[in-house]
Parts: structure tokens; C-alpha cells; sequence
């Protein structure tokens, strides 16, 4: 079991390292340098001034070394103004070291947000606890309601309340948050009234059931209909088992089979399923924050890819991809725990 | 300004729609006579699920093929006195109704939608079938050959997996990267996968018949020249489709974010399938390893990689829909759902009724889909 999970550690240490290059490369591509040179130097600058600008401040070292230094496996070199031969900062809201140090991702320095023109590491971790609680409330709701509806479903397969909740699954798996958020919205916050159509307030003055009901909503309804097949097929191909007929000859009572000698098993497959929900929901968290306008990661992610922020965009990256191989390792490893017949060597 | 009841606005919609309705009534009553000698579709039909998911599609169909003669504007002009006109509202000029309302732009929002299933009909089965024919044409030999060439393959995979969908759009269709040829490497890249894959096809199953190999590697010639010139350079030598760089961008991200899973289930199909007895009979015989792949193997998987392709377009449409949203690929004036539902959204307190169209028509397009892949699902597990 050791074994197994150091193995699949070090695949994930291999893939983060791969991913991180290529998105190293692509956020770095040319024209992304020179808008950022541009936006950082007057309106007008001519084309030396630009080059002068990125040589000065380390954006012509080589590729590798620059990626090596952003992780923190080779030493940042302070950017000297030639003309002063004074250490200055790349950015003038943040501090830079003026020697030469190891200072990248894994030393815990994210770099400096352009955009919103603070440390990326003060932008970000406050954005992280707000999807943080986002998305542990749209779980809360999705996982118990999807579960209890994929049981009902699947333990009398066939029934007209089987496939009344499979075509209400099937409708619900076809409505992405930015169509589910756009009818809600319209029914609850501008007709009836019942909910603010706007998260916006949630940062400031806290969340509450007014202005929160509707961002978590929006993604536990496309998240739900998938989980809740799924836990119907497992309950279905439970409940045809040789244990649970001997169990009914037993004479025991439906509902107590069902609690007591199906649940359990019926649980392990959707358990993996629900892991694999967190990359996916990373997507929808993104829509919902840029629809209901909630000051989170997603819309943080926007705001970088928009406005050409390369630090925070890499840092953005480094946490969706992390979140994504975490949660994989966990479902494998998790999986691995619960069904004693795949248990690996 | 005049407007209509809310009844006449039922009713004129329905209208308008008439000649959709002709054609599907058409499609579905030659369906349902003929169900008995149209094998897996007759037996799909007959479920209730399937019949919906059929009659949802063709709407969608054939609304997209006669979008001239149902929508009664332009999608893209605007009349400066219909902005934002509520629903009904009739245009002074034409006296013709803006049905639905019109837009921030003023622009008619029912032939918007009607035009805008154009362009989703096009854009999300392509590149559904671009994906598909890159995870058939690595997933075959990952299955088949195994070692080297899977763990290879599978580790590429997996990578691209690890890669979260929305991260992967905004760095690959974002302006920035429009500059450079990444986007027309990757398109060039993926859009060999189909040309190489019919090629192989013809090349293995029909050596011994060089007549009849000559004319099918002619036709998947042009036929893939066709589609190169069109969407990867941009010039179509008939001038019927334009694709512009952006558009082509969410080809190779679809194609990106799909692959994989593709790729992932044809792999393990082929480990099934090449135990069977068919495929050591053809090794015996001393056919080619690609032979076998495509002749033996990939026939013999079709059943669940239909399922999964029809949930995949679904899926791919709300890809798509997700990149409009983002305001990512497609150009803002442009009448698909996803950059409709975007532009509405934003001004939805005040204006509800150009924000539910688009998103109505995103929902029960996935819908039919889904609908139509579980009735398959469900017809498979009973074979």
C-alpha cells in the first residue's frame, strides 16, 4: 500500500512538472511579455525602450532558467537598474529581494499580480477560502441530496419513480451552470425576489442565505443528475447480488436490506465519482464567481487570463492543476481502501 | 410602439416553425412505419426516452437547415428603434413582430437563436468527431500493441487529463496566443488524425483490390484537402464555410479536452476485445497489426463509443456554449448560444427576455442528446 501511494506521488511530482513547464511556456509566449513591457512602460514606448524594460527585468534570461528559478531550485538574481546599479523591484507595489536568494513556488513566493497590483500570495489565499467554503456548500448540498436520490432510484429498478428521477438526472446532467444560473436567476432574484442575483456582497458583509443560495445552487444542479446515475447503477448492480436475495430469503424486510446490506456496497463506486467531482466543479465554480460576481478563485483566474497577469496566472494554474492531481490521487488511493478486492499489492 | 398578446406570440412561434414541423412529422412517421427493418434506430424509437430525444433532435435539425425560412430577420442586423423591445413588439417597417424581443444590440433575439443553432449543429458534432477519430487512432494501438507505446500514450493522456478544462481554454483561445502559429500547429496537428485514420482504414482493408483502394484514397484526398484548406488555412476553394483563426482555436481545444477520455475507453475496449477468439483467428490468418485494429477491433467496440459519442457531442456543446459564456473563440457578434446567453446575462435585471431563448435552446439540445445516448445505453444492455 506504501509502495503503491509513493509510486503514484511520484507520478504526480512528474505530471505537475510537465504541466507547470508547459504553462510556463504558453503564459510566457512573446506577445504576452511585450503587453506586459507595454503596460509597464509609458503609452508610447518604442521598441528598445520595451526591450530595455524586459532585459532589466530578467524577462530575457534563459527559458529554463527563469523556470527554474519560479519553482525555487535555482537562485533568483536581483533586476539592476543599469543606469543607478541599484537593486529595483520588477513592479513598484511589491518588494523584491535585493540579493541573490532562492525565491520561487516551492519557497512559498508566488510573485506579484499586475492586476490587482498586490503579492499574489495575498490576492490568492483569501480567493482560495472564499471557492474554499463556496465549494464545500455546494458539495454539502449535491452529495447527500444525489446519493439519496440515486438510491431511491436504484433499489427497485424499472418502477415509475425510477424513471421519473432518471429523466430528472438526464435534465439536470443537460443544464451547465450558465444556463441553470441565468433561469434561476430570472425566477428567484428579478421575478420573484426571493434571492440577490449577485454574490458581490459575500466578501464584504459575509454570506447568507440572500445572497448565497443561488451561486450554490447553480453548480449542484449540473453536478447532482451525474453523481446520482451513477449511484443508481452501482445500488442496481448491488441489489441483483447473491447476498442481498439471501438476505429477502432470510426474511428480512426491504427497506432493512436496503439500509443495512446494500447501502454500504452501493457507496464504494459513487465515493470515486464524487472525488473526480472536484476538478470538474472547478469549472463550473469559475462561471458561477464571474456570474454572481463572487470574489473567489475563479473569477481571480479571469481577471489574470484577461488582463495578461502572468504571476498570478501561474500561480492560478499551479492550484487548479494541484487541486485536480490531489483529488485523483485521493479517489485512487481512497478506492483502493474501501473495496478490499482491488486492494494492491 | 404595437406589441402582441402573449397568446398571438405562441402562436406566431409555432407558426414560423411550420416548416420544421412538416419535415419532422415527415422523418417520424416514415420512422415509426418502418421501425421493424431499421435496426438499432426502430428498436430506439420505440422506447420513450428515445422517441424524445429523436423528436428534440431533429427540431434542432431541421431548424438549423431551414433557419432561413423560420427566422423572419437577419441574426446579425440591427434596428436602431427595437432596442431592447420587449417580446412582441412589432417592427415598423417590415410589420413583422421581433417575436421574443430584441436585444441590447437590437437585434431580433428569435432569429438569433434560430441562427445560432447553425452554428452549434456544425461546430459541436465536428468537433466531437475530430476528438473521436484522435482517440480511435492512438487508443487502438495503446490497447493493442501494450508496453512501450502505452505507457507512453497513457501517461500523455493522463497528463492532458490532470489539465483543468477551463485553464486549458483561457490559455489556449485567449488573443495573446493568437499571434503565434500554436493554434494552427495544434489544428494542423489534430485535423491529420481523421485523414490518416480513413487512409490506414483503406490502405489495410483493401491492398488486395488496387482499383477499389485507388478510388477511396482519392476521395479521402480531397476530402481531407477540403477540410484542411477550409478550417486550418482559412480559404475554402468553394467559399462555403468560413473559419476564422479564433474558431478553429476551439477545434483544437475541444479536440484537447475530449481526446483523452476518448482515448481512455477505446484503449480498454481494445484490451477486452483483443482476447477474443475473432482477433487470434485474424493473427493466425496472418493479417496486419492495423488490420485488425480497424477491421476486427474498432467494428466489434462501436456499441459503446456511439453511447459515448452522443454524450460526448452534448457535452461538447456545453464546452462550446462555456467558451461563448467566457467570450473566448467565437467573435461577439456572433448568434450562438453560449455568446448570446453571455451578452444577455449581464444586463438581466433589467432585461430578462433576450437572456432565456439561448439558454432554453442550450438546454434541451444537450437534453435530446442525453436522451437519446440513454435509450442506446439502455438498448445495448439488453443485447
Amino acid at each position: 500500500m506504501l509502495a503503491f501511494f509513493l509510486r503514484r506521488l511520484g507520478v504526480m511530482a512528474m505530471t505537475m512538472l510537465c504541466l507547470t513547464f508547459v504553462v510556463f511556456y504558453l503564459v510566457n509566449l512573446e506577445p504576452n511579455l511585450r503587453k506586459l513591457a507595454i503596460s509597464q512602460t509609458e503609452m508610447h514606448a518604442s521598441d528598445e525602450h520595451i526591450e530595455s524594460w524586459l532585459t532589466r527585468n530578467g524577462y530575457r534570461r534563459s527559458f529554463l532558467e527563469r523556470y527554474a528559478a519560479w519553482i525555487g531550485i535555482w537562485p533568483k538574481k536581483p533586476n539592476i537598474d543599469p543606469e543607478t546599479s541599484k537593486q529595483v523591484s520588477r513592479f513598484t507595489y511589491c518588494e523584491e529581494p535585493s540579493v541573490v536568494v532562492y525565491a520561487g513556488v516551492i519557497e512559498g513566493d508566488f510573485g506579484c499580480s499586475t492586476k490587482f497590483k498586490t503579492k499574489v500570495a495575498d490576492k490568492l489565499l483569501p480567493a482560495l477560502r472564499a471557492t474554499g467554503l463556496l465549494m464545500f456548500w455546494v458539495m454539502v448540498t449535491m452529495v447527500p441530496v444525489a446519493l439519496f436520490l440515486g438510491i431511491l432510484s436504484g433499489m427497485r429498478e424499472g418502477s415509475k419513480l425510477d424513471r421519473s428521477i432518471s429523466v430528472i438526472s438526464i435534465a439536470t446532467t443537460s443544464t451547465p451552470e450558465y444556463v441553470s444560473g441565468v433561469v434561476l436567476t430570472i425566477i428567484f432574484g428579478t421575478w420573484l425576489g426571493w434571492l440577490n442575483g449577485s454574490a458581490a456582497s459575500a466578501t464584504g458583509d459575509g454570506i447568507t442565505f440572500y445572497n448565497f443560495t443561488l451561486p450554490v445552487i447553480t453548480p449542484a444542479i449540473y453536478g447532482m443528475g451525474y453523481i446520482a446515475r451513477m449511484t443508481r447503477a452501482s445500488m442496481v448492480e448491488v441489489m441483483t447480488a447473491q447476498y442481498i436475495r439471501t438476505a429477502r430469503l432470510k426474511g428480512l424486510g426491504f427497506y432493512a436490506v436496503v439500509l443495512k446490506h446494500a447501502l454500504r456496497n452501493a457507496l464504494i463506486a459513487p465515493f470515486t465519482v464524487i472525488m473526480l467531482q472536484f476538478p470538474w466543479l472547478l469549472t463550473g465554480v469559475v462561471i458561477v464567481e464571474v456570474m454572481f460576481r463572487y470574489q473567489g478563485f475563479g473569477l481571480a483566474l479571469v481577471e489574470a487570463a484577461g488582463n495578461n497577469d502572468i504571476d498570478l496566472m501561474l500561480s492560478c494554474s499551479l492550484v487548479s492543476v494541484l487541486l485536480v492531481l490531489v483529488t485523483q490521487l485521493i479517489s485512487d488511493v481512497g478506492y483502493a481502501f474501501l473495496n478490499p478486492r482491488i486492494r494492491v499489492q | 410602439m404595437e406589441f402582441m398578446s402573449p397568446f398571438s406570440i405562441v402562436l406566431r412561434v409555432v407558426i414560423q416553425f411550420t416548416p420544421v414541423w412538416i419535415a419532422m412529422a415527415v422523418l417520424l412517421t416514415i420512422s415509426l412505419l418502418f421501425k421493424r427493418r431499421l435496426g438499432l434506430y426502430g428498436f430506439i424509437i420505440e422506447t420513450g426516452n428515445g422517441f424524445a430525444g429523436v423528436s428534440i433532435l431533429s427540431f434542432w435539425l431541421f431548424t438549423a437547415i431551414f433557419a432561413t425560412y423560420v427566422a423572419p430577420f437577419d441574426p446579425l442586423g440591427q434596428i436602431v428603434s427595437m432596442k431592447d423591445a420587449l417580446p412582441g413588439a412589432i417592427e415598423s417597417n417590415s410589420g413583422l413582430p421581433y417575436l421574443l424581443g430584441g436585444d441590447k444590440l437590437a437585434r431580433d433575439v428569435f432569429s438569433r437563436m434560430v441562427f445560432g443553432s447553425r452554428i452549434v449543429l456544425i461546430i459541436a458534432p465536428l468537433a466531437t468527431f475530430l476528438a473521436l477519430s484522435v482517440g480511435i487512432m492512438l487508443g487502438l494501438p495503446a490497447g493493442y500493441f501494450g508496453k512501450r507505446v502505452d505507457a507512453i500514450l497513457s501517461f500523455l493522456a493522463n497528463l492532458i487529463l490532470a489539465f483543468p478544462i477551463i485553464l486549458l481554454f483561457y490559455l489556449l483561445v485567449s488573443p495573446g496566443i493568437l499571434e503565434t502559429p500554436i493554434p494552427y500547429a495544434l489544428a494542423g496537428l489534430f485535423f491529420v488524425f481523421p485523414i490518416v485514420l480513413l487512409f490506414t482504414l483503406f490502405w489495410s482493408g483493401y491492398r488486395a483490390h488496387p482499383k477499389q483502394l485507388a478510388l477511396r484514397l482519392v476521395l479521402t484526398l480531397l476530402a481531407g484537402g477540403w477540410l484542411f484548406a477550409t478550417f486550418v488555412f482559412d480559404s475554402d476553394p468553394f467559399h462555403i464555410l468560413r473559419v476564422s483563426p479564433s474558431t478553429l482555436n476551439i477545434f483544437a481545444a475541444v479536440a484537447l479536452a475530449s481526446g483523452p477520455g476518448i482515448f481512455r475507453i477505446v484503449r480498454s475496449l481494445t484490451l477486452d476485445i483483443k482476447t477474443r477468439e475473432y482477433v487470434q483467428a485474424a493473427q493466425t490468418r496472418g493479417e496486419t497489426p492495423w488490420f485488425i485494429m480497424l477491421w476486427e477491433i474498432l467494428p466489434n467496440a462501436r456499441g459503446p463509443l456511439i453511447v459515448d459519442a452522443c454524450l460526448r457531442i452534448g457535452y461538447t456543446t456545453i464546452l462550446i456554449g462555456a467558451l461563448g459564456y467566457f467570450g473566448l473563440g467565437m467573435p461577439p457578434e456572433s448568434p450562438d448560444w453560449g455568446t448570446a446567453i453571455k451578452e444577455s446575462s449581464r444586463l438581466m435585471r433589467a432585461f430578462v427576455h433576450p437572456a432565456l431563448p439561448p439558454a432554453l435552446a442550450m438546454m434541451s439540445f444537450v437534453l435530446g442528446l442525453n436522451l437519446l445516448a440513454d435509450a442506446l445505453r439502455e438498448q445495448s444492455l439488453k443485447d
